[in-house]
């Protein structure tokens, strides 16, 4: 009964997950266009990011995080570079020629002894303390999403209490740039 | 230091430039200042209508007959919430519409004002873009951008949302050379490697066709002629979607007629058994591919359209060439006849297989009828219809249900830019407003709206708009007292339960013709048909006629919902063949 005409056989292709960078106008409501378009589409959004990247062009630079068959990730680059004020889509493969950080700030509350443990699975993760009181302490970590998950399930008994984290933002390796449709880079 | 204007003399300078001379419109509060100039002025006419639905399909329906993009004003609230069908109908058919509507005062917006929505959040999914204009100075330059979005690439409809006190302040008119817009660039010359490729497999193939669409007719009229000298350089046969109908002539031998769930045998099984499939500027869209892992299983495709994510979307194709459906075949013309001279005559012989083939289903002659003494049967209307209108250049339009498959499958165009269809979307109440449109852009044409009696009452206020213009469109209703195409699925999958699908209560349709001040006129004997057909397209008035045909007739040939092309019903002998999987089908 799962049949329907509108969708594509795909059923047996594996989900991959991607990183998607839309450079856009910085104007009214374009992230509205781009979160509209993956809801109305039924695209997933597992996490995106977005801030004005320049200032003299008024461009931000968008970086979503999503899965989907290929030809799903195909389609969701066309249709995002469909958006007029979308300059230009690029796809992040979660591979070597990419650096994908995330930033997260997570806030331990306890009584001393909780926060004693805490505190040193922070260490061995290498996270920066940026507010400490005798009762709580907010530990800031950068670096990928495994390692972060990874850090949390480490350290979920000891009293963490609050956690706020942006997503990956991705940047190629290397001196290669991604350039718009007039070569200028982005 | 160019002088300043207010925000309704910046609109209507915009418009005049970019050469509109009709708006269709209904006033309200928050464009009462656009009302004002537009009262002002001589160059621009606006068209009353009686709903904004009405508008925008009557907008639409210009668009779509005379090439040049259709402008719509409303007010804010309401005006844009009616709007919204019509703009997701231009939307679904790529139909070129600048939508024009008012907005409360800016300090006002977010406050729940009196007719204040979100038109540019509501508007969003069904615009190629949208823009609410809150600084006088940016106003000329977002009228341009619009003009320029809502007519290049692939068309579509666009808004602009102007607030009451920008109508009013004064500010700088920008002329359009000056635009310049970096994001938006759509490819118009396809990509020469791949133009190259595809004619080395149009050369190769023994089992071709063309499939095209609405996007040959969107690329203006130039396309048609150059699709009609593609199909005549390379001696294949040819299909046409819903849409594309008139872009290639409907009475051709090399063409097959309509394709998809209610399209001709010997098209559906070309397109199922070919070995090459040749798509211009049509999108694969459901009603056409059927169950899509059973369609055309052996076939190498090549897709040109403008719009790249149609490539691939439903379909993989082999070659796709992205760019403007003109373009792109004058090309394939220009290198098929400097590689391949004399191409029909040489390849001849590989196809002469294939079109034995066709001629052997055309023998089936899927959309034959039989028309008996005492009950009209709807095909026979549409086959008359045609028969006594073909001589003139006559424009059709269409509701949505049976009556708009049998106007395609009978009604045959030799010209592109006659069919205005809602086929996207599939919006009953499209077909009387569109012709509102039609007959506005071709006042001395014959336009006629063929319609079902439900549809026809979906926007039949629009008659007073006919009325008042003097617009002499004819209104040809197929009455056969049933939203015959809910009926007929209803026959089919849900065991004859006509659930709501009866038109209980029908107004009599000869007087509701004469109470707008327009002439009624009733069919009901087939050997009356013509005689009263006549009278219709003698009148010069808008005429609603009452065509009374047979009650249960379905519409045949089909391919019912989960098959493939070469599975199709071709009557009522063949209707147990839909599985239950098939049922949940749209």
């Amino acid at each position: 009964m799962s049949k329907s005409a509108y969708s594509i056989d795909s059923g047996e292709e594996k989900l991959d997950r991607v990183i998607i960078v839309a450079w856009v106008d910085n104007e009214a409501g374009v992230l509205a266009r781009v979160s509209g378009l993956f809801s109305g589409r039924g695209y997933n959004i597992e996490s995106l990011a977005v801030a004005k990247v320049d200032e003299e062009r008024n461009i931000s630079r968008i970086t979503i995080s999503t899965n989907g068959t290929k030809s799903v990730v195909e389609q969701i680059k066309a249709q995002l570079l469909k958006l007029v004020p979308v300059h230009k889509v690029a796809e992040f493969k979660i591979d070597d020629n990419s650096i994908f950080k995330e930033l997260a700030l997570i806030k331990f509350v306890g009584g001393a002894d909780l926060l004693q443990k805490a505190e040193k699975i922070c260490v061995d993760f290498k996270v920066e303390f940026l507010d400490k009181t005798p009762l709580s302490f907010v530990a800031q970590i950068v670096s990928s999403r495994r390692e972060i998950d990874d850090f949390i399930k480490k350290a979920k008994p000891f009293g963490l209490a609050s956690i706020t984290r942006t997503g990956p933002l991705a940047m190629t390796k290397g001196s290669e740039t991604i350039k718009d449709n007039k070569g200028k880079v982005l | 230091m160019s002088t300043e204007l207010t925000g309704a003399e910046i609109v209507f300078k915009a418009l005049s430039d970019h050469k509109v001379e009709y708006i269709f419109g209904y006033p309200g509060g928050a464009v009462l200042p656009l009302y004002n100039q537009l009262f002002k002025q001589k160059e621009i006419k606006h068209i009353l209508v009686r709903h904004e639905q009405g508008a925008g399909h009557a907008a639409e329906g210009y668009a779509r007959s005379s090439g040049k993009p259709g402008v719509v004003l409303v007010t804010s609230g309401p005006g844009a919430t009616n709007m919204v069908t019509a703009l997701t109908d231009a939307y679904m058919d790529s139909i070129p519409l600048v939508c024009i509507t008012g907005q409360v005062p800016t300090h006002l917006i977010g406050t729940d004002a009196f007719q204040e929505c979100d038109t540019t959040g509501i508007t969003r999914p069904c615009t190629k873009h949208n823009w609410l204009v809150k600084d006088v100075n940016q106003l000329a330059e977002t009228i341009h951008k619009a003009f320029r979005i809502a007519t290049t690439g692939r068309p579509g409809p666009v808004l602009i949302d102007i607030p009451k006190d920008i109508q009013f302040k004064k500010g700088i008119y920008k002329s359009h050379e000056t635009i310049q817009m970096d994001s938006y660039q759509p490819n118009f010359k396809g990509d020469p490697t791949q133009i190259e490729k595809a004619v080395e497999l149009i050369a190769n193939a023994k089992k071709p066709v063309f499939y095209t669409g609405g996007g040959v007719i969107n690329a203006g009229e130039k396309a048609s002629q150059s699709l009609r000298e593609l199909v005549a350089l390379t001696g294949f046969p040819i299909t046409s979607t819903l849409q594309g109908l008139g872009c290639y002539p409907g009475e051709d031998p090399q063409f097959l007629g309509m394709l998809g769930m209610h399209g001709t045998y010997e098209a559906n099984h070309a397109m199922h058994d070919c070995d090459l499939m040749i798509n211009i500027g049509a999108r694969f869209d459901d009603r056409i591919t059927g169950m899509v892992s059973k369609f055309s299983p052996g076939s190498k495709k090549i897709h040109i359209d403008i719009d790249p994510s149609s490539i691939n979307k439903v379909v993989k194709v082999d070659v796709a060439v992205v760019g403007d459906a003109q373009s792109v075949m004058s090309s394939m013309i220009e290198i098929i006849k400097k590689k391949y001279p004399g191409f029909k005559n040489s390849n001849k012989e590989k196809i002469s297989d294939w079109w034995k083939q066709i001629g052997v289903w055309r023998e089936k002659k899927s959309l034959s009828f039989k028309q008996g003494k005492n009950i009209i049967l709807p095909q026979y209307a549409v086959h008359r219809l045609y028969e006594l209108t073909k001589d003139q250049d006559t424009f059709i339009s269409t509701e949505v249900g049976q009556h708009q498959m049998w106007a395609a499958q009978h009604y045959k165009f030799s010209k592109p830019n006659r069919w205005m269809t809602s086929g996207g979307l599939g919006t009953m109440g499209y077909g009387l407003p569109a012709a509102i449109g039609i007959q506005i852009a071709h006042p001395k044409k014959l336009v006629i709206d063929i319609a079902g009696e439900a549809s026809i009452l979906m926007n039949i206020q629009e008659l007073s708009t006919a009325v008042q213009y003097r617009l002499p469109i004819k209104i040809f209703i197929l009455n056969n007292e049933y939203m015959g195409m809910v009926r007929q699925w209803q026959e089919l999958l849900h065991d004859k339960n006509y659930s709501e699908s009866y038109s209980e209560a029908l107004p009599d349709f000869v007087k509701l013709a004469e109470a707008y001040g327009a002439v009624g006129i009733r069919a009901s004997k087939p050997e009356e048909l013509d005689e009263k057909i006549k009278e219709m397209i003698n009148v010069n008035r808008p005429v609603i006629f009452d065509c009374v045909v047979a009650k249960e007739e379905n519409c045949y040939p089909m391919i019912p919902s989960g098959k493939a092309h070469n599975e199709m019903i071709l009557g009522p002998e063949d209707e147990d063949s839909i599985s239950e999987e098939g049922k949940v089908l749209v």
